[in-house]
């Protein structure tokens, strides 16, 4: 210490730090903590907590998924969680192969043909496909369902705000979006399967729309589903949650998929990575169309996003790897089946179910005050699926392959209870 | 995994569903099956073609590479946080809002700030919160502000933020690498939304006239903005509320040790003085008595920037750093900074130049535009580093110096190792010109084609083929 202070030629390191006295201030807090104290806080902490193999949860939106071991393992090598951004290609050829191959994936189950390197999650890719549009188009509109996640609404009119986009909301009848079109819109965003879990069929009608209004398609997909059913080759831009390999976490971090059609690259928010030669001609990746980011281009760039989510890209492609092809669908086949088998167990015991095409979320009003039967049920040990305003006692249900045909026995015979209990 | 991507389609699928789903059916999936063996290799190897922190020396300039301990990775992979769902019932969820209600307070304590939302996931979004919040505020007034200031010298994401947002960008030149005060009062008036300055600024000067400029400021009654990505210089020495900022971002994977992932997820608190807190992100985490609540209720909210609450396993991790450092953050400053200086004294010496000569705070920028003449740019040097088992410093930025490098040891660089950048700098500097031109000689790949990269993108392993 002494010796690099003399080198820098001053006597005490307050000597940095001449900063006016009118902005000195020291910070209240408390004393350090050894590492053993530190984890028996937050661990005590955290006990608070209810995880899904002490409670049954069958919320939506995000949901429990087995991730094999080996993703874990993977991400944990600190070559890959200590790195920071590739920009020096050749200290990075392992993240960028690895993100290179992510990008491949992404464009393989979405059906387009270029993807990024990740958005912050499903909601913010949104907000960026409608910019991404609007700059393609120029006209200041998107059209969205009506019926859509609440918070996704409000990411996506927070991106929206500042370049001053429209948001036009298309009425849903029997819980699908009415698809008309519009005068002044860059694109229509349609969700595949929907907010209720409802598989879209109307791909003609999305499409006649679209031209109708010559608009851009975005559409919002899942990659588990994508496993088993067509692609939408017919949008511009897919977008969706990225969950596979990655906990809940409650609630992040998320990754967001970005994908699209080649034709639009350059308009592509967002990091991408590319295949190169060295310069002996052999194979390499790099960080490419960098002129499109904000370093560069600064406040011309397609987006103003920096750190991204590829870390959570790694897991992700190191689970589809792991399950592969095969794997990949015999899950999503789990998927459907758990899920149509709680449904059919729900209507069993008095729920109604609007809505019979889903894929592994769907919609049950319940036949007691929902609300209610959800108290009871914590009471039980069991969180179940979210209250939805309209119509009235409706519950969105999300199953996946952690929902074993006993386990979901054992539920219903609790929401029989609750059911008696309340009535 | 690279597989060739026209025999991936020829294996058909069996039809597994039902009938009516025949139209819909997907017929090819072009994913490889693989063993779990030859998958563990395969990224196993991956692996091994990356510097990260734990691997080598990584001074990158802006982005604080510090040692990310290891209790952070153990913490936040445990159950009760793994597998805990965002929306259930807040009965069940006590441990993580009170986490985040306590890790609130902490950056509000270090920032000086009154309120904190954690939801942006990273620098850049929380920069777009802060300006959102910015044009709330000032519609909420009926006011109509059009326009943001930045400096010459800022991170690209502040204009990008800030167009994003709405406004009009004004970028400010610097003088003697600072703001120019007369230019600054000269493009500011009552249509001036906000002022956007990262203080240390990008050179690792300390603007000592913040105050000054925050007075300009206020005068017009524009609100001034932290971006905290060099908020590792001044903890425990100043905050940005004395300094007369109104918001903060903070970048926790930069200044609290939380991984960068190879580029996310990181996670980009936003704190705000008193009179903006109605326009945070909701829900708000609240205490009522003993339970922790998200509340929604608060009219003037922007509302969502993220899907839920933000990067919950990222919160956890920066928690668990400022715990185990507490009021010792003031002497993680300390380090940061003498290192800085330190190592810009050692390569001054070295017949380095560092434009805009003085003291430094985390970090420093030299300039290698005197080697031009030998047909030398400061990617050369980058390229040669690598070779010598360093990862290069940030490149070309900021953009008010020629062929900077701009150079970050941050406080967990030892002596040993800042001696080591030196020197290899000063052998750099006297090898062969040709030697760094063909470099790096050492790497799995030779220097890496980006001209041939643009021209002709290659994005996907249907592109290889």
């Amino acid at each position: 210490m002494k010796e690099m202070l003399n080198a820098i030629g001053i006597k005490s390191i307050d000597e940095l730090f001449e900063f006016p006295d009118e902005i000195k201030c020291r910070i209240d807090l408390p004393s350090p903590m050894n590492e053993m104290d530190v984890e028996h806080e937050i661990v005590a902490m955290m006990e608070k907590n209810r995880t899904f193999y002490e409670m049954p949860s069958f919320l939506p939106i995000l949901k429990p998924h087995y991730i094999p071991a080996i993703v874990d393992e993977i991400v944990a090598r600190q070559e890959f969680y200590t790195s920071y951004t590739p920009y020096q290609a050749e200290a990075s050829q392992g993240m960028l192969q690895a993100l290179f191959e992510y990008q491949s994936i992404v464009a393989e189950l979405t059906g387009m043909e270029v993807a990024n390197a990740s958005m912050y999650d499903g909601a913010t890719a949104l907000g960026e496909a409608a910019l991404m549009a609007n700059r393609i188009k120029k006209r200041g509109g998107i059209a969205i369902p009506e019926c859509m996640y609440e918070a996704k609404k409000q990411v996506l009119k927070n991106y929206a705000k500042g370049v001053g986009i429209k948001i036009y909301e298309m009425p849903c009848y029997n819980g699908l979006p009415e698809l008309k079109s519009h005068a002044s819109i860059d694109a229509i965003y349609v969700e595949n399967p929907n907010f209720y879990g409802i598989i879209e069929r109307r791909q003609d009608e999305i499409i006649d729309a679209a031209e109708k209004s010559d608009a851009l398609i975005i559409v919002g997909s899942d990659p588990l589903f994508l496993s088993i059913y067509n692609p939408p080759e017919y949008a511009d831009i897919v977008i969706g949650e990225g969950y596979l390999g990655n906990y809940m976490n409650f609630g992040g971090p998320l990754l967001g998929i970005f994908a699209c059609k080649r034709k639009y690259l350059r308009h592509m928010p967002g990091r991408i990575i590319g295949a190169t030669v060295d310069k002996e001609g052999k194979r390499a990746f790099t960080m490419t169309l960098q002129t499109r980011e904000q370093h560069i281009r600064r406040g011309k760039a397609t987006s103003n996003i920096c750190s991204n989510e590829a870390l959570c890209a790694i897991a992700f492609l190191a689970y589809v790897a792991a399950l592969g092809r095969n794997g990949l669908r015999r899950i999503a086949l789990k998927n459907k089946e758990n899920a149509h088998y709680m449904a059919k167990q729900l209507e069993k015991i008095g729920f109604e179910l609007p809505f019979k095409d889903f894929f592994n979320e769907f919609l049950a009003i319940s036949p007691v005050n929902a609300s209610m039967l959800n108290k009871k049920l914590l009471e039980y040990g069991i969180q179940n699926g979210m209250l939805i305003e309209k119509p009235s006692n409706s519950i969105l249900y999300g199953v996946t392959e952690m929902h074993s045909k006993e386990l979901i026995d054992r539920a219903i015979e609790k929401i029989k209870m609750a059911m008696e209990a309340l009535s | 995994m690279m597989a060739r991507y026209n025999e991936l389609l020829l294996n058909e699928i069996e039809e597994d569903l039902p009938e009516e789903d025949f139209d819909i059916e997907r017929k090819n999936l072009a994913i490889p099956n693989i063993s779990r063996h030859r998958i563990m290799k395969h990224f196993l190897r991956l692996s091994q073609m990356n510097y990260g922190v734990d691997t080598n020396f990584y001074p990158l300039g802006s982005c604080t590479m510090k040692y990310n301990p290891k209790l952070l990775e153990r913490i936040a992979k445990i159950d009760k946080i793994k597998h805990i769902h965002p929306l259930q019932d807040e009965s069940t969820v006590q441990g993580c809002l009170e986490l985040m209600y306590k890790l609130e307070k902490l950056l509000c304590r270090l920032t000086g700030m009154d309120a904190f939302t954690l939801q942006p996931a990273a620098g850049a979004h929380g920069e777009f919160t802060g300006m959102l919040i910015t044009r709330a505020y000032f519609e909420d007034r009926g006011e109509k502000r059009q326009s943001v200031i930045v400096p010459d010298s800022a991170h690209g994401t502040n204009p990008a933020s800030a167009k994003m947002a709405g406004f009009n960008v004004i970028e400010i030149p610097s003088k003697d690498g600072m703001v120019d005060i007369d230019a600054l009062e000269s493009v500011v008036d009552e249509s001036v939304a906000a002022f956007m300055l990262t203080n240390p600024n990008t050179l690792g000067i300390f603007e000592k006239d913040i105050v000054k400029i925050s007075k300009i400021l206020k005068s017009v009654g524009a609100l001034l903005y932290y971006d905290g990505a060099n908020m590792n210089a001044i903890m425990g020495k100043t905050t940005p509320a004395k300094m007369g900022f109104d918001i903060v971002h903070l970048n926790l994977h930069k200044t609290f040790a939380t991984p960068h992932g190879g580029g996310g997820p990181g996670a980009g608190p936003v704190g705000v003085r008193d009179f903006l807190e109605p326009y945070l992100p909701v829900p708000r985490v609240v205490k009522d008595s003993d339970t922790y609540k998200l509340r929604y209720d608060f009219p003037k909210s922007i509302g969502k920037i993220g899907m839920f609450y933000g990067n919950f396993a990222v919160l956890v991790k920066a928690y668990a750093y400022i715990r185990m450092k507490g009021k010792e953050l003031e002497k993680v400053a300390e380090k940061a900074v003498l290192n800085s200086n330190y190592l810009m004294e050692k390569l001054r010496s070295y017949g380095f130049d560092v434009p805009y000569y003085g003291r430094r705070m985390h970090e420093f920028v030299i300039s290698l535009e005197k080697f031009k003449e030998k047909g030398l740019r400061a990617i050369d040097f980058a390229k040669r580093l690598l070779d010598y088992g360093i990862h290069p410093p940030t490149i070309y930025f900021p953009l008010i110096v020629n062929e900077a490098f701009m150079i970050e040891p941050t406080e967990d660089a030892d002596a040993t190792t800042l001696n080591e950048f030196a020197d290899a700098m000063k052998k750099i500097a006297m090898e062969q010109p040709e030697l760094l031109k063909e470099a790096p000689h050492t790497m799995p790949v030779k220097r890496v084609n980006e001209v041939m990269a643009a021209k002709q993108p290659k994005l996907t392993w249907k592109d290889l083929d």
